[in-house]
């Protein structure tokens, strides 16, 4: 199982797993791949960053159910908090903050209203992808030489977005407020507050969306994990609907439009 | 800690007995858990208690519902209860031992299946709950009869499991069939008379607790004083009466004013196993409380904190999460408390709380695969860990279908493979190494060939003798220790 996965969920485990920007390998990795690792070494704040993303990404997921697992939404809200802290601390918000890429996740990430503008945006012959920022951290990857099964990952990327971030271009520098903003929306959905909006988000999942994240959380290879059967249904709501279903909610995306603007 | 490295090396000596041997484990028999064993069981009375094994060998039917999600022997060993995510629950009895049969000592068959729970609709969050059985405890024996509790997500149930095999004939007023008769044609009086008849197994619900839950019921834990027990959810305790289902107490609430400030939840509970106005719960953070139900209705203050200081050598951002606890039992003595979190089991004397007296490795090879594990959701797996009946050895599950024991004396441990292509029927099994780094020798696995599909979450443990039952997937093995 895991010789399928990619490099650079190897790098993530070494970062991660061996105490904080630790960057010395031990004797227990064998020595081709902590050769591989030691050649295509990103950035610490860059594999946090991918960290935090799939965070976000798994508490959007738990956002989706009408009563998610308690117990692993808290763990995973505490795991994003404590990547916060770590970032404010040592300066790395601020410096996201000002190159504007890291807030707009993290906007994108927690609201679920991404879905919607995306499925929108190609109803009007656009294509943009959902996870434009993430693209970029790997094109940042890329321009750090990366092994290549990386950057062929990088390039489908970087192809299917020749028009630019239309994200960061609708989000000025913001303060970091919004975060905690963002974190209170997902603790507010584990109350089950709107259970019947569950629907319209599923409904309007889009396939872009579904690939993206298939590839952002490398799970191709894992596909008994209870989470990918989330996905897989995302996948298998959206060829039955259409994209008039976006139709329905479109005062809805408005007001998130509104939001985004203002924010 | 010191692995079986010698190839040589049989698996550890895991007694309850003193003065043991070295003992080595062998399967006893596999039983598949699925629906055909439930139709076996509906259609064929009491041929169904002596299923042919071989009979069960296709497992291509299993589907989700067949999963096993709980395992528990009754307090003698007698019996063996499994609930999976169809909400059944298959009871398995013991084949009485006779002289000649020697070898089926431990052999266990279906003794009875019934539809604890069905999937429901919470009409007013519109929500679907699920039938998954998430935990069977049973209670004391008082009668012929045997009882149990079962929940899934939101409500317990109180089943009675109790045996017919005589029914009376011969009464004046009624027919074979039941039927009143005609008094006009009573002639004669008669005694009525009890007949044998086939043995029936009947399963009937005799108190159902709902509807006091809001959160996922997580635990249950019959009281020592036989009248009482509790019920765990994320968030809060309650404490029913056996014969009251219309309302219980709340004896431990967690949930904040603010669900904004929510950082923490009850991931286990359980009563001491003798004094009946001690609890213990284990939280996300890796912390257990004790809580002394004489000191104050609502336990929110605890007695006790058990908590050890984090390594900082180890500290990365997935140490709460591997930290967070998934399983708490207490020692049959009332002496310890065990607790498993995601890379080890941790035994706590209750007269310590700073640290725990024993902390054993199940899988640190783990330890560098973390960030894959928080990917592909493994790491929120909640394993189980079981005693043996004199608190001497602890055993809990891995993946691969491996599972570890530990022997608190000798400090061996093993680990062992659930499986029906590995070891044969009566063939010692052999213990399994995970190769980490460096050369993988002849018959070690390496870590990156683990499947993680297969976990060993739920396992048991006889009460009183060398025979366990390990849960994997949609199939029970029944293990036992050899004996010369």
């Amino acid at each position: 199982m895991w010789e399928e996965d990619s490099s650079q969920k190897h790098l993530l485990d070494t970062m991660f797993a061996r105490g904080i920007k630790r960057k010395c390998f031990d004797g227990e990795e064998d020595i081709e791949s902590t050769l591989a690792g030691f050649k295509a070494i990103p950035s610490y704040n860059l594999q946090r960053q991918s960290l935090l993303d799939m965070s976000l990404i798994k508490l959007q997921l738990c956002h989706m159910l009408v009563e998610p697992n308690l117990c692993r939404s808290v763990l995973i809200a505490n795991t994003v908090r404590q990547i916060q802290e770590e970032m404010t601390q040592d300066g790395t918000w601020q410096v996201i903050n000002a190159q504007n890429t890291g807030q707009a996740s993290l906007d994108r990430l927690v609201s679920s209203d991404i879905l919607c503008r995306s499925t929108k945006e190609q109803s009007d012959g656009k294509l943009i992808p959902s996870y434009s920022s993430f693209s970029k951290d790997f094109e940042d990857i890329q321009s750090q030489d990366i092994i290549s099964d990386l950057s062929t990952v990088t390039s489908v990327q970087a192809s299917r977005n020749p028009q630019g971030n239309v994200w960061e271009m609708e989000n000025p520098p913001e303060n970091r407020g919004n975060f905690q903003k963002s974190l209170d929306q997902i603790f507010e959905t584990l109350e089950n507050k709107n259970p019947n909006s569950v629907e319209d988000l599923f409904s309007d999942v889009d396939n872009s969306y579904y690939d993206l994240d298939t590839v952002l959380t490398g799970m191709m290879s894992n596909t008994k994990m209870g989470h990918c059967d989330v996905l897989e249904s995302f996948s298998s709501q959206t060829t039955t609907n259409s994209n008039s279903n976006c139709k329905s909610d479109i005062n809805e995306l408005d007001h998130i439009v509104e939001i985004l603007v203002e924010s | 800690l010191g692995l079986c490295c010698a190839p040589s090396c049989y698996p550890v000596p895991l007694s309850s007995e003193a003065g043991g041997g070295e003992r080595s484990w062998i399967l006893v028999c596999w039983l598949l858990v699925s629906t055909q064993v439930t139709l076996l069981s509906m259609e064929e009375d009491i041929d169904t208690r002596k299923i042919n094994n071989s009979f069960l060998r296709d497992h291509s039917y299993a589907t989700e519902a067949d999963i096993i999600s709980t395992v528990e022997f009754n307090h003698t060993g007698e019996l063996l209860a499994t609930g999976d995510k169809g909400g059944r629950v298959v009871i398995f009895q013991r084949e009485q031992e006779s002289k000649n049969q020697l070898h089926r000592r431990g052999e266990y068959n279906v003794y009875s299946t019934f539809q604890s729970h069905e999937p429901e609709f919470d009409y007013l969050k519109s929500l679907e709950i699920e039938e998954k059985i998430n935990k069977i405890r049973w209670l004391p024996q008082q009668n012929a009869a045997y009882f149990l509790l079962s929940t899934n997500d939101k409500t317990v149930k109180l089943w009675k499991v109790s045996e017919r095999d005589k029914r009376p004939e011969g009464y004046n007023l009624k027919d074979e069939d039941g039927r009143l008769r005609d008094p006009a044609t009573i002639t004669t009086l008669r005694v009525p008379v009890l007949r044998p008849m086939d043995l029936m197994v009947e399963a009937t619900p005799r108190r159902v607790f709902a509807n006091a839950h809001t959160y996922h019921i997580n635990s249950i834990s019959v009281n020592s004083d036989y009248e009482t027990y509790m019920s765990a959810d994320d968030l809060r305790i309650n404490l029913w009466n056996f014969e009251i289902t219309n309302q219980s107490f709340n004896i431990v609430d967690i949930k904040p004013a603010n669900m904004e400030e929510l950082t923490e939840v009850i991931t286990a509970a359980e009563f001491h196993p003798l004094h009946c106005n001690t609890f213990v719960y284990s939280s996300s953070k890796g912390t257990i409380r004790l809580c002394d139900m004489r000191a104050s209705a609502l336990c929110d203050r605890h007695t006790k904190f058990f908590e050890e200081p984090e390594d900082p050598s180890n500290r990365s951002f997935f140490s709460e999460i591997i930290s967070s606890i998934s399983d708490v039992k207490f020692s049959h003595s009332g002496r310890y408390i065990m607790t498993r979190d995601y890379l080890t089991v941790k035994v706590w004397d209750l007269n310590m709380e700073n640290r725990p007296i024993e902390t054993y490795q199940v899988h640190d090879y783990l330890r560098s695969k973390l960030c894959s594990l928080y990917e592909n959701d493994c790491i929120f797996d909640k394993f189980e860990c079981v005693w043996n009946g004199s608190d001497s050895v602890i055993m809990t599950g891995s993946y691969n279908n491996f599972f570890r024991m530990f022997d608190r004396n000798t400090k061996r441990d093993v680990t062992l493979e659930a499986s029906r292509e590995n070891s044969k029927p009566r063939a010692i099994l052999k213990p399994r190494k995970v190769c980490v780094g460096g050369k993988r020798r002849k018959d070690e696995i390496s870590v990156d060939s683990l499947d993680f599909s297969k976990k060993i979450l739920h396992t048991a443990w006889h009460p009183s003798e060398n025979i366990i039952a390990v849960a994997a997937t949609n199939n029970l093995y029944i293990f036992q220790d050899k004996v010369n």
